[in-house]
């Protein structure tokens, strides 16, 4: 029984990633339905039928043949977009698996950041800004989507409040007693000892 | 498949990631320079009221101004 149940699951995925395409490849999805719209002026002849969220929305644009000469980017903060589907060279993400350099053309990833300097590569010039934490998105088009919660350019940061930090953080984790405290304290530990090798290194 | 490997520390210690995340966001707050500071620490400021419904009616609503450490 226990065979004919890990069968089963051996067949299912197989056929399901023949089935089912990345959503790069799809085409992409017609922005007004067809249907609606005809019903639409049948009733209300006079007034423009609504616009849905899909039609303020471009499509992604699909995978192409060729790898493309450049990466495009759009960089997010919850209060504000840094970077705007931008062209770059290379951008080099702090992931939780260490320094990852995409570069156009790279797999389709999804990668979780830590706290790090996240540097923009566009010709000669290079933009680095510090990440608290977020995610990065390569899709198979080279198009990286990075969302981050909170992300500074480096000149921002003040050396001596980093500092400062460090030893706060370091001391409370040896005074502290709950797993949770312990956490606080290690977390604090690892945001600013990135903040101090980003502003030293 | 393999089951929950090795989880992050704060995972295991009950954090979430969300709470996580927002911590890392609020120490990298607290060590800008100063007029980014200020304007950083306004910006995540939040001002609501709460009111707790008992019976079908609310209570009294109370106003909370959280500053984002809490």
């Amino acid at each position: 029984m226990l065979r004919r149940a890990s069968m089963l699951l051996a067949c299912r995925p197989i056929l399901a990633a023949r089935a089912r395409p990345f959503s790069t490849d799809l085409p992409a999805a017609p922005s007004a339905d067809a249907t609606f719209t005809e019903a639409w002026t049948k009733v209300i002849p006079n007034m423009d039928p609504p616009k849905t969220p899909l039609s303020f929305m471009q499509p992604r644009p699909p995978t192409p043949s060729s790898i493309p000469s450049k990466l495009t980017v759009n960089f997010v903060l919850p209060y504000a977009s840094e970077l705007a589907t931008k062209e770059v060279d290379m951008v080099i993400v702090p992931a939780t698996t260490g320094q990852m350099g995409v570069l156009p053309g790279h797999v389709a990833t999804i990668a979780e950041l830590k706290p790090g300097v996240l540097s923009v590569h566009e010709g000669s010039e290079m933009t680095k800004y510090f990440v608290s934490s977020g995610f990065v998105f390569i899709h198979a088009n080279s198009f990286a989507d990075i969302i981050a919660v909170e992300a500074v350019p480096l000149d921002r940061l003040d050396v001596n409040l980093v500092q400062k930090g460090l030893a706060e953080f370091t001391s409370k984790l040896s005074s502290a007693t709950t797993d949770l405290e312990k956490a606080e304290a290690q977390i604090g530990i690892d945001v600013h000892s990135a903040l101090n090798s980003a502003l030293t290194g | 498949m393999a089951s929950n490997a090795a989880v992050p520390f704060w995972r295991a210690a009950g954090m979430t990631y969300i709470t996580y995340s927002n911590i890392c966001a609020n120490l990298v707050r607290n060590c800008l320079k100063e007029p980014y500071k200020t304007d950083a620490l306004s910006r995540e400021k939040v001002h609501f009221s709460i009111s707790k419904w008992t019976d079908g009616k609310p209570e009294k609503p109370t106003l909370r101004t959280d500053s984002p450490e809490e």
